[in-house]
């Protein structure tokens, strides 16, 4: 798998229903960094196959603009899940989202289709990947093995079933996710994977959404899935760097680059020295800066 | 012959004077023209206006085959002043009446009845919508010449250049005295601004007023003075105040709205004009008020202070103005409770007529002073012109408005419409009826990307830090293309008795004809 495929930025997935032509046609539109078309949860049992239907042929016709998903019915605990594989996987969505994740055997099963349909359409491998919700206590301490799994580029919190499963209810804190967010965070760092925090279905509540996506930044989390299209400014200005931030990045990485190219030892910025995490965290700056739409590649040649 | 928009115009319009063919933005006429005057009439001391029916009125003011009236459009869809005085008109038995509004609503769909009836046989407005306009597209021999679609502006110049003369003005007001001072600030049917009623009743040999609020003090500030007023009719009612104006307009929460709004926000705040002492005009539709949103919050981050806002006001406008986000507030027509509240508390909401608003041939309608205006379109084509009068099947559905004039007047005329409605591309090779010429628009805002028009390479430069995606009309085009596909053309007759209506310029020359499609 190419790394890029999990480093790219996903500050926002933002979930359509597959069987609505309408927000499907318009679903690039609102800046979202993932669309994720959804087969399982938002479509009645009546409507999963023209859903199906739906998603496998707009991802052959439209040229979406951003990266594509697709969240299919649980493979093994319902009767749609393969049968949604064997439709749209052709259509090469980029990354498939298993719901409700609990072992890594479903994961393998489902890399098993890809890896099949990948060699059958000719797609370079690696083109289709997974990103699993944790929606259960027991996928919950199964997750340090999925995160692990190949294919796997994200591990994402799946919070309304997951507080079922706990007995509880959502409250504005977030306690109830508090242990779950941290296991998630950490078994995706652990796989050097990314971690999706889970939708904030209260679509009018910008504020209570706004102090979430706040929380989980400062968690360490990638990004967050979301329910409504003006939930995604939100958060990616909570995920949009200070000009200062950008600044210092920029430079630290105009810095590295003259040390490679030199091979000069030791560096410094600003009088403190520069070493890998720091050079990781000044490339994820200036992508999330570029993501903005604040800095371009003249503004980081500017600044060399 | 064809005009400077490129259209191929017939030389002769059945029914219609000689027209010379658009010739450009700004043209003067070809010879001085005096303003229209009217019949002086002499008023006795202590004698009466009042008069018990508007069959009365109509018998008073000598109404007669083959003239014209007028009315307003202030009270939108709520409106029973039209149906009130045509049913006074068809009871005495007058014939060829040709009404000269300043523009018509669904609720006037039962002018088609005396359409048939011969009772009205030429229509002169602004827009023409619902079953009226479908019924006029499909039947366009049903009146004598097809109908003349004038801007608000155009209207204005033509009255008062005397190209048309109002016999009778019947004007709906929702308060006047036994004088006939008049306001539409006051009242159970208060709709705010009488802006295209103040120059009815200056310019109509004479003026009938209607009201449902006919108190017996004074009243002022009067918006019709009691020196225009020849006779007054009480009725019930002159209209359904729901339909007249709603609570404070809601911001739309249609996301790809939302959207253009911000983009259209955003070409603003990028555009070089937008800073201490700008103008703006903003409409009222749920998209207008969602740019005003934005506009309204860059304005109070960045500390901007604008100097004026103009033509039809809402509430939020209302609320910049309370605020001191603008210093004066020009209304022409208001659009819900809160901005008649405030033309009637703020000595800052100046109520204007529309002549002051947007007259071409006067020395100075506020627009030529207007640096942003935001506006709206069914579809645009490769030469950035507009059409918004004709839906995708060619029916009338559409009101020329202020379209043409604050486009042409303005500094930065946006259009803002989503680039696919339904199934169809909004960017066409050929709009099927230009309102506004594409040489008056600036922008075009979709919600897959901007086109800006090539002859604005200083907006193209200034735009280019906006992280807009900045692409040609062609490139838009062919976005649209891809998702939904060519839509094939509609078929219009090419005879000539088949036109059903013209689009005068705000000059008075000829911008285009709208043909029945087959």
């Amino acid at each position: 798998m190419n790394q890029d495929v999990k480093s790219r930025l996903r500050r926002t997935m933002m979930f359509v229903p597959g069987n609505s032509p309408k927000m499907i046609n318009n679903a690039d539109l609102y800046g979202a960094d993932t669309i994720m078309f959804d087969v399982e949860d938002s479509i009645s049992v009546s409507q999963k196959d023209a859903a199906r239907l739906m998603v496998k042929y707009a991802l052959k016709a439209i040229p979406f603009s951003c990266e594509t998903a697709v969240r299919v019915n649980h493979v093994t605990q319902t009767p749609f899940g393969i049968d949604d594989l064997k439709a749209i996987l052709p259509s090469k969505p980029d990354l498939i989202r298993l719901p409700k994740t609990e072992s890594v055997d479903e994961v393998r099963l489902v890399t098993k289709m890809i890896k099949e349909v990948e060699q059958r359409e000719g797609f370079p491998e690696g083109s289709i990947n997974i990103i699993c919700a944790i929606e259960s206590v027991r996928g919950l301490y199964e997750v340090r093995a999925i995160a692990k799994e190949p294919r796997v580029i994200a591990i994402a919190l799946g919070g309304e079933d997951f507080i079922a499963d706990l007995r509880t209810q959502r409250t504005q804190r977030g306690i109830e996710f508090y242990h779950a967010r941290s296991e998630i965070l950490m078994a995706a760092r652990d796989a050097g994977i990314q971690a999706m925090d889970t939708v904030y279905a209260d679509v009018a509540n910008l504020e209570g959404f706004r102090q979430e996506v706040t929380d989980i930044k400062d968690m360490g989390f990638d990004g967050k899935s979301v329910v409504h299209p003006t939930q995604i400014g939100i958060v990616h200005e909570i995920y949009t760097p200070t000009e200062k931030q950008i600044a210092h990045a920029v430079k630290v990485l105009a810095c590295y680059k003259d040390a490679v190219e030199n091979n000069k030892g030791v560096i410094t910025v600003d009088g403190k020295m520069i070493d890998g995490p720091i050079v990781v965290r000044a490339e994820r700056i200036v992508a999330q800066a570029k993501a903005a739409g604040i800095l371009t590649e003249e503004g980081c040649k500017d600044e060399k | 012959m064809k005009n400077k928009a490129g259209r191929e115009l017939p030389n002769h319009i059945y029914g219609l004077k000689a027209y010379r063919p658009y010739e450009g933005l700004f043209v003067n006429p070809p010879e001085p023209v005096p303003m229209a005057g009217r019949t002086l009439r002499v008023g006795r001391p202590s004698s009466n206006k009042v008069l018990p029916s508007l069959i009365e009125a109509v018998e008073a003011t000598g109404l007669r085959d083959g003239m014209t009236i007028s009315f307003h459009h202030h009270f939108r869809n709520g409106d029973y002043v039209n149906k009130l005085v045509m049913t006074a008109i068809a009871a005495k038995g007058i014939k060829d009446i040709t009404i000269a509004t300043s523009s018509l609503n669904d609720c006037h769909d039962f002018l088609i009845d005396y359409i048939e009836d011969g009772t009205i046989t030429a229509l002169e407005t602004s827009g023409l919508r619902g079953k009226l306009g479908a019924y006029l597209t499909k039947n366009p021999g049903k009146l004598k010449r097809p109908v003349i679609v004038r801007s608000h502006g155009g209207r204005a110049r033509a009255i008062e250049a005397g190209e048309v003369k109002i016999d009778v003005a019947f004007m709906g007001v929702p308060t006047c005295d036994r004088f006939g001072n008049a306001t539409g600030r006051l009242g159970k049917s208060a709709c705010g601004s009488l802006g295209y009623a103040m120059l009815d009743s200056r310019f109509a040999e004479q003026v009938v007023l209607v009201t449902d609020n006919l108190i017996d003090g004074y009243v002022f500030p009067y918006s019709i003075p009691q020196t225009d007023v020849n006779y007054i009719v009480a009725v019930e009612a002159i209209g359904d105040p729901e339909g007249i104006a709603s609570g404070i307009l809601k911001i739309t929460k249609n996301p790809i709205q939302l959207l253009l709004a911000e983009a259209a926000a955003k070409v603003i705040e990028h555009s070089g004009y937008f800073k201490n002492g700008y103008s703006i005009q903003m409409g009222g539709g749920g998209s207008a008020l969602a740019v005003g949103r934005f506009i309204r919050e860059k304005m109070l981050k960045q500390e901007i202070k604008g100097s004026f806002g103009v033509g039809g006001v809402t509430g939020l406008f209302a609320q910049m103005l309370e605020e001191g986000l603008f210093e004066i507030c020009y209304d022409t027509q208001t659009f819900d409770t809160t901005a008649i509240q405030s033309l009637r508390e703020n000595p800052r909401h100046v109520e204007i007529s529309s002549s002051f608003y947007a007259n071409p041939w006067s020395p100075g309608p506020i627009i030529n002073d207007l640096d942003v205006v935001i506006l709206g379109a069914t579809e645009v084509d490769l030469d950035f012109n507009v059409n918004v009068i004709t839906n995708s099947n060619g029916l009338l559905m559409g009101a020329s408005g202020g379209h043409s004039d604050i486009a042409a007047a303005s500094k930065l005329a946006i259009i803002v419409m989503p680039l696919i409605r339904g199934r169809l591309p909004m960017v066409r090779d050929r709009v099927q009826n230009i309102v506004t010429p594409g040489e008056s628009i600036d922008v075009v805002v979709t919600d897959r990307g901007i086109a800006v028009n090539p002859r604005r390479q200083d907006l193209i430069d200034n735009l280019r830090k906006s992280g807009l995606k900045i692409m040609t009309i062609e490139e838009l085009q062919e976005v649209a293309h891809k998702l939904v596909g060519k839509p094939q053309e509609i078929v219009l007759s090419e005879e000539d008795k088949d036109i059903v209506a013209i689009v005068e310029y705000r000059d008075g020359t000829l911008l285009d004809v709208i043909r029945k499609p087959l």
